[in-house]
């Protein structure tokens, strides 16, 4: 069905990127993947999803950030979902605890990890208007 | 050079003015610093006041006048000392006997003058209160950064463990709500579950080695060992790994290499070096092990015919839990301990390691090590 919605799920750790990717394509959605900041840079060249996951700590602890600001960039009405640690509360700080820091972000929703397979549906949902 | 601000509590003003005349151009050479210090000077005149200006201008040192017309010394000194004041009081006292210094050290005094008193002893009682305030300072502070280097590592730690265990609950509940369809895809769940049990039980044991060469509560055993045999076991390890990627590990020596070592560390580095070599490396790549030694000198060189490194990727790869994450490294099991306990362990022996790599050709990892007596922590 070429009316399915493109989702593209970005995660550096691959069993996580596989499990948000066959949660979503069980829901009917047409999953892209990429393995990292990098690979995902190199799919948005070529396709323009409806909504994007993207997990915040990659490769840098704010790989996620600076991926949400480049697909903001070149798409300005795709949703973006980004998974966060905040219950990271000790010691050195992964995530944007801030309503400052998130509202800098401009991400449309944070769930946090490990995203649980309702929670994960139902914001998608929501972001697409479905 | 320090500037130590001096409170002289005292009613009397000669003995006020006298303290400053003999303090204001004294430079103290502290003993365990690169430093010297100075004085600066506040004064009061009764013991309420004194109370008041250690408040209000947090003095370093306070010289205290038993005698007093409002309350007293002993009462000033009490005060001061409930509220934990970094500071450090010497009594001035004109009835000096043992039972006072006893009565006023228990209450937190660090020493105390008999008047009458030379410029000297003043000078020797203020020498070693500033030393004495400064190696307190010192230590304090060592120990707020260890504390925070410990705070620091919990945090990371729990970090990469965090991950691996959301990866296998977000599995187990697949499985449990039936999302898994099939025995095919059951076998891929369990397996990536596993394979994500082993990357913890490798980061745990890596740490275990870490903290018990860095907190040197475990007994270095020195003992003289052949480092060639360590290498083949180090080797034989990783067989079964090696031969599923096709790779060729080789042993290159020239007779055995005595070393009065610790077993456990040298294998700790032995380890680390070889099962890199194997995990980041090419399919039927090659793994050269080389050791030599010449005095009490003993190289260990490791190299691979693997994925190599960038400069910017050497630059940080022996520091804790740094992971070289790219796209070639994405499937490989990793503590980012590994290299930086072995750096730990080769300064124990005086000793250093080193990488040279060029990206898609490989890496070279050389330890040196120096045997005989190594340095005790």
């Amino acid at each position: 069905m070429s009316n399915k919605k493109k989702i593209l799920v970005v995660d550096d750790d691959i069993d996580l990127l596989e499990q948000v990717a066959l949660i979503l394509s069980n829901e009917g959605y047409d999953v892209i993947t990429a393995n990292g900041h990098n690979e995902a840079e190199e799919t948005l060249l070529t396709v323009k999803p409806d909504l994007a996951v993207f997990d915040l700590m990659m490769e840098q602890m704010d790989s996620g950030f600076v991926l949400c600001h480049q697909l903001k960039r070149m798409f300005p009405g795709t949703p973006v979902i980004l998974l966060t640690a905040v219950t990271a509360t000790t010691g050195i700080d992964f995530t944007a605890n801030t309503n400052e820091e998130k509202s800098w972000i401009k991400a449309d929703a944070f769930i946090d990890k490990p995203a649980r397979a309702e929670q994960l549906k139902s914001e998608v949902k929501r972001l697409l208007k479905e | 050079m320090k500037t130590l601000k001096v409170l002289i509590v005292d009613d009397e003003p000669l003995m006020r003015s006298g303290v400053i005349r003999v303090l204001k151009n004294f430079i103290v050479q502290l003993h365990e610093l690169n430093h010297t210090a100075g004085f600066e000077f506040i004064e009061a005149e009764t013991g309420e006041d004194g109370i008041l200006k250690v408040e209000s201008e947090s003095p370093d040192i306070m010289l205290l006048d038993m005698k007093l017309p409002g309350i007293q010394g002993l009462e000033v000194l009490e005060t001061v000392s409930s509220k934990k004041r970094d500071c450090v009081v010497i009594m001035i006292t004109a009835h000096a006997s043992i039972g006072m210094a006893v009565s006023t050290t228990k209450l937190g005094a660090f020493d105390f003058l008999a008047k009458p008193f030379t410029p000297n002893e003043l000078k020797t009682t203020i020498e070693k209160a500033a030393n004495y305030l400064i190696v307190q300072r010192h230590v304090r502070e060592l120990e707020r950064d260890k504390r925070q280097l410990r705070f620091q590592l919990i945090s990371v730690v729990a970090h990469e463990l965090k991950s691996p265990i959301a990866a296998i609950e977000t599995y187990l509940k697949m499985i449990d709500d039936g999302m898994v369809k099939d025995e095919q895809q059951l076998k891929h769940v369990v397996e990536r579950s596993i394979i994500r049990i082993q990357g913890m039980r490798k980061l745990i044991f890596d740490l275990l080695d870490m903290t018990s060469i860095e907190a040197g509560t475990k007994k270095r055993e020195l003992v003289e060992l052949d480092v060639i045999e360590l290498a083949r076991s180090a080797i034989d390890a990783v067989e079964t790994e090696a031969m599923v990627n096709g790779v060729k590990v080789e042993l290159v020596d020239n007779g055995p290499v005595p070393m009065i070592a610790d077993r456990r560390e040298i294998e700790i580095i032995l380890n680390n070096l070889v099962s890199n070599a194997v995990k980041y490396n090419r399919k039927d790549g090659k793994v050269s092990v080389c050791l030599e030694r010449e005095k009490d000198t003993i190289r260990i060189t490791v190299s691979d015919t693997g994925i190599g490194m960038t400069p910017d990727e050497m630059a940080k790869l022996f520091e804790d839990f740094v992971r070289i994450k790219n796209q070639k490294t994405l499937r490989i099991l990793g503590s980012g301990l590994g290299l930086s306990t072995v750096k730990k362990i080769s300064h124990q022996y005086q000793g250093n390691v080193e990488v040279k790599s060029i990206p898609d050709q490989g890496s070279t990892f050389t330890v040196v090590l120096t045997s005989g007596k190594p340095r005790e922590q």
